[in-house]
C-alpha cells in the first residue's frame, strides 16, 4: 500500500496493470483460438514493437537524444539471437529457458553496440547522436548482408562474403539472411519482454538515475552545475536502449523461419520512432498504444502498403507542428485539467 | 610545453579583504589575476579576489561589465587565458563543471536554468543527485534499499524547500512556478548539492519589493544556518548594500573598487561608472 500512495507509482501500477489485462485477454482469446489467423499472428510482433517502442522512448522522449538507427540495434539482436539459439540447442533442449538466454545474449551484444557508438557521440552536445546512428543503421546491415555463420560439427565459423567450400550447415548466409533453427517465440515470451521492459524502464525513470537523464535533458547546463557527469547518464539510457532494443530483435527473428538484414533497414527505424512520437515523447503508456496500433493497422489496411511511409511521414510532421503549436498546448492543458477535475470529484463523491 | 602553475599557496596580497570574524581561515575562493579573451574581447582581465569562509559578498558593475563571465570562470564553464582559482585551497584548472560543484561550488542563473518538465521537489532531488547512496542495480530493482535511500532523499528536500518557504509547491511543476518562485527554487537546488559557496546571479531579478526583502533574510539564514560564503551579482543596490559585507566592483571586466557598502557608495570611480563623468559630476555637485 505504501506503493499506491505516492503519485508516481501510482501511475506505474496503473500502467502495468493495463496492459497485463490487456494482455491477460489477448492471451486467452488466442489459447481458446478464438482469434483470427492473421491476427493472432500479429501477436508477437506486437510485442516486439512495443518493446522497440518502449526502449526508443528511453533514448528520444526520456533522455531527449534523437536515434535514428533503433532497428540496428534490433538486427545485432536478431542475429546474436539466432546464431545463439543454434548453437545451444544442442546443450539447452527446453525451448523458453533456451530463449532466455538468447535474449540475454542478444541483448548484450546489442549493448555493447550501444556502448561502442555511446563513447564518441554521447560527449558531444547536439544532435550527433542522430547522424552516427542513422549511419550505424545503414553499416551493420550491410555487414550482415555480407556475413556467413556457420555450423560445422559443433563449432561456429565466421566468414565474410561466403567461403568456398559448400556444404557446412550455414545460419547465416549473406544477403539470403539467417535461416531460424527453430520457431521458439510465443506470445508468453512476448508479454514477459513488455512487462520486462516497461518495469525496468519505469525503475529507471523514478531513480536518481532517471532524474539525472530528464534534468540532462531539461537542461544540460544546469544538470552539470549541479555536479552531474553527462556522459555518464547519457551512456546508461542508451546502452539500456539498446539493450531491450536487442532482446526484442531476438523475439522478432525467432518468430519466423528467416531473417533477412534488409528488414532492419531505415523505414524500420523511422516506424517505430514514430510510434514513439505518435504516442508522445517520455509517454509509456502512449508508446504501447501507438506501437501496437501501428503494427496492426499495416496489415488490416494492406492495400495502402505503398503509402505506409507517405503517411507516417505526414503524421510525424503534423505531430510536431501540433505539439510545437502553443493553441494545441493550451487546448490539451485545458482538457487535462478538466478530465483531472472530473475524476477527482468521481473520488471526492465516493 | 604550458607551464601548469600547480597549487602553491602564498600570503594573502594585502589588498585583498575578508570579514574580520574570517581572518586566520583559509578563504573559500582564492582567485588571481583572473583573465578571460574571447576572440579580441577581454571580458575579465586581472580579476583578483578573496572570499572568506562564512562571507557574503557582492559583484556589482554596470551591464555587460563581465560580471556573469566570472562565475562562468569560477565555475569553469569557460577556461581562464589567464589566472587561477583555489578552491578550498584546491587550484580548480581543468575541472569540470561537475567535478567544480562536487568541490563546492554551487550556482543560480541570470536567465533560470531549471529541469521544467520536472516536479519542483525532483529539481531539489536532482541537487542531492551525489549524496543519494543508492546503486544502479538497486534503482533497476527498487530494492528496499533504494526505498529507503529515496525516502530520506525526500525528507530532506522538503525540508530545504521548507527553509525557503517552498515546501507547499513541492507537486508542482517547476516550470509552472511565478518567476520569484523558480528564483527561489534554483537556490534549493544549488543548497542541496552541499555547497562550500553559493554563487547568485541577480537573484533578485523579476521579483517585486517584498519578495526582495524576504530574499535578503533568506540570503543571511542561509550563510548563518549552512555556515558557508555568498556571492552575490545584483543590480538592486538596496539588496546588495543591505546584505555585502564586502563588493567588489567591476567595469570592462577589471575590478574597479572592492571594499565595504559605505565605502563602495562614496567611492568617485564607482559613481563614474555608473552615472558616466557627467553625472558624477552633477552627483558631486548635488552632494
Ligand atoms: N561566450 C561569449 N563569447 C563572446 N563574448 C562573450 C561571451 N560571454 C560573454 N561575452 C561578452 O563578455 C562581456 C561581459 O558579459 P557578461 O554576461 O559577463 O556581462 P554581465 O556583467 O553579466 O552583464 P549583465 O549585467 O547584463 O548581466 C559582454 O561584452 C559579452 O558580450
Ligand atoms: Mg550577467
Amino acid at each position: 500500500m505504501r506503493l499506491w500512495k505516492s503519485k508516481t507509482s501510482r501511475q506505474n501500477l496503473i500502467t502495468l496493470a493495463m496492459v497485463t489485462v490487456a494482455f491477460a485477454v489477448l492471451f486467452f482469446l488466442n489459447e481458446g483460438k478464438v482469434l483470427s489467423r492473421s491476427f493472432s499472428g500479429q501477436l508477437v510482433p506486437i510485442c516486439v514493437y512495443i518493446v522497440m517502442a518502449l526502449s526508443l522512448n528511453l533514448t528520444v522522449g526520456i533522455l531527449g537524444e534523437l536515434s535514428l538507427g533503433h532497428a540496428g540495434f534490433m538486427s545485432v539482436g536478431a542475429f546474436t539471437g539466432v546464431v545463439a539459439v543454434a548453437y545451444l540447442q544442442q546443450y539447452i533442449t527446453s525451448p523458453v529457458p533456451l530463449m532466455l538466454v538468447a535474449m540475454l545474449i542478444g541483448g548484450i551484444m546489442a549493448g555493447i553496440a550501444g556502448f561502442l557508438i555511446g563513447i564518441p557521440v554521447l560527449r558531444l552536445r547536439g544532435d550527433y547522436l542522430a547522424i552516427v546512428t542513422l549511419a550505424f543503421g545503414e553499416i551493420i546491415r550491410n555487414i550482415l548482408e555480407c556475413l556467413y555463420v556457420e555450423l560445422d560439427g559443433g563449432a561456429l565459423r565466421f566468414s565474410m562474403f561466403g567461403s568456398a567450400d559448400v556444404g557446412g550447415n550455414f545460419i547465416i548466409s549473406g544477403p539470403q539472411g539467417a535461416s531460424v533453427p527453430s520457431k521458439l517465440s510465443t506470445f508468453g515470451l512476448g508479454i514477459g519482454l513488455v512487462l520486462f521492459a516497461l518495469i525496468v524502464i519505469m525503475n529507471i525513470v523514478h531513480s536518481k538515475e532517471g532524474r539525472a537523464v530528464k534534468a540532462i535533458r531539461d537542461n544540460a547546463i544546469a544538470a552539470e552545475s549541479v555536479g552531474l557527469n553527462l556522459t555518464s547518464y547519457k551512456m546508461k539510457a542508451f546502452v539500456t536502449s539498446a539493450i531491450l532494443a536487442g532482446m526484442a530483435g531476438v523475439l522478432f527473428a525467432m518468430n519466423y523461419s528467416t531473417v533477412e538484414a534488409k528488414k532492419f533497414n531505415f523505414n524500420t527505424s523511422i516506424s517505430v520512432l514514430v510510434m514513439v512520437v505518435l504516442g508522445g515523447m517520455g509517454n509509456l503508456r502512449g508508446s504501447i498504444i501507438a506501437a501496437a496500433l501501428l503494427t496492426v493497422l499495416p496489415e488490416l489496411l494492406r492495400g495502402f502498403d505503398d503509402y505506409r511511409m507517405l503517411i507516417y511521414a505526414i503524421v510525424l510532421i503534423l505531430v510536431m507542428l501540433l505539439n510545437a503549436n502553443a493553441r494545441v498546448k493550451q487546448i490539451k492543458l485545458a482538457c487535462s485539467q478538466k478530465l483531472r477535475s472530473l475524476f477527482s470529484r468521481k473520488e471526492a463523491s465516493k | 610545453m604550458i607551464q601548469k602553475n600547480r597549487t602553491k599557496l602564498v600570503p594573502l596580497p594585502t589588498d585583498i579583504l575578508i570579514p574580520e570574524r574570517d581572518i586566520g581561515k583559509q578563504p573559500v575562493l582564492d582567485i588571481r589575476n583572473l583573465g578571460i579573451d574571447f576572440g579580441g574581447l577581454t571580458a575579465v582581465d586581472s580579476f583578483t579576489l578573496a572570499i572568506g569562509p562564512t562571507e557574503i559578498a557582492g559583484l556589482i558593475g554596470p551591464n555587460g561589465a563581465g560580471k556573469t563571465t566570472i562565475f562562468n570562470l569560477l565555475t569553469n564553464v569557460y577556461q581562464p587565458t589567464r589566472g587561477s582559482i583555489l578552491l578550498r585551497g584546491i587550484d580548480t584548472k581543468g575541472m569540470t563543471t561537475a567535478q567544480v560543484n562536487r568541490l563546492g561550488i554551487a550556482r543560480t542563473f541570470q536567465n533560470i536554468r531549471l529541469f521544467g518538465g520536472m516536479s519542483v521537489i525532483d529539481n531539489v532531488k536532482v541537487g542531492l543527485h551525489n549524496s543519494i547512496k543508492c546503486s544502479f542495480a538497486s534503482s533497476l530493482l527498487h530494492t528496499p534499499g533504494y526505498y529507503k535511500a529515496e525516502k530520506k532523499a525526500r525528507e530532506r528536500c522538503l525540508e530545504l524547500l521548507d527553509f525557503m518557504g517552498m515546501a507547499d509547491m513541492a507537486q508542482l511543476r517547476a516550470d509552472s512556478l511565478p518567476y520569484g518562485a523558480q528564483r527561489r527554487l534554483e537556490i534549493v537546488r544549488a543548497l542541496a548539492t552541499k555547497p562550500a559557496i553559493l554563487l547568485l546571479d541577480e537573484p533578485a531579478a523579476g521579483m517585486n519589493p517584498s519578495e526582495t526583502a524576504e530574499l535578503m533574510e533568506q540570503i543571511v539564514r542561509i550563510r548563518d544556518t549552512f555556515q558557508i560564503a555568498v556571492m552575490l551579482i545584483e543590480h538592486d543596490m538596496n539588496l546588495v548594500m543591505g546584505v555585502c559585507e564586502g563588493i567588489a566592483v567591476v567595469n570592462y571586466g577589471k575590478i574597479i573598487a572592492k571594499g565595504t557598502p559605505e565605502q563602495i557608495c562614496n567611492d568617485p570611480v564607482v559613481i563614474e561608472a555608473y552615472l558616466g563623468k557627467k553625472g558624477a559630476a552633477a552627483h558631486a555637485a548635488e552632494g
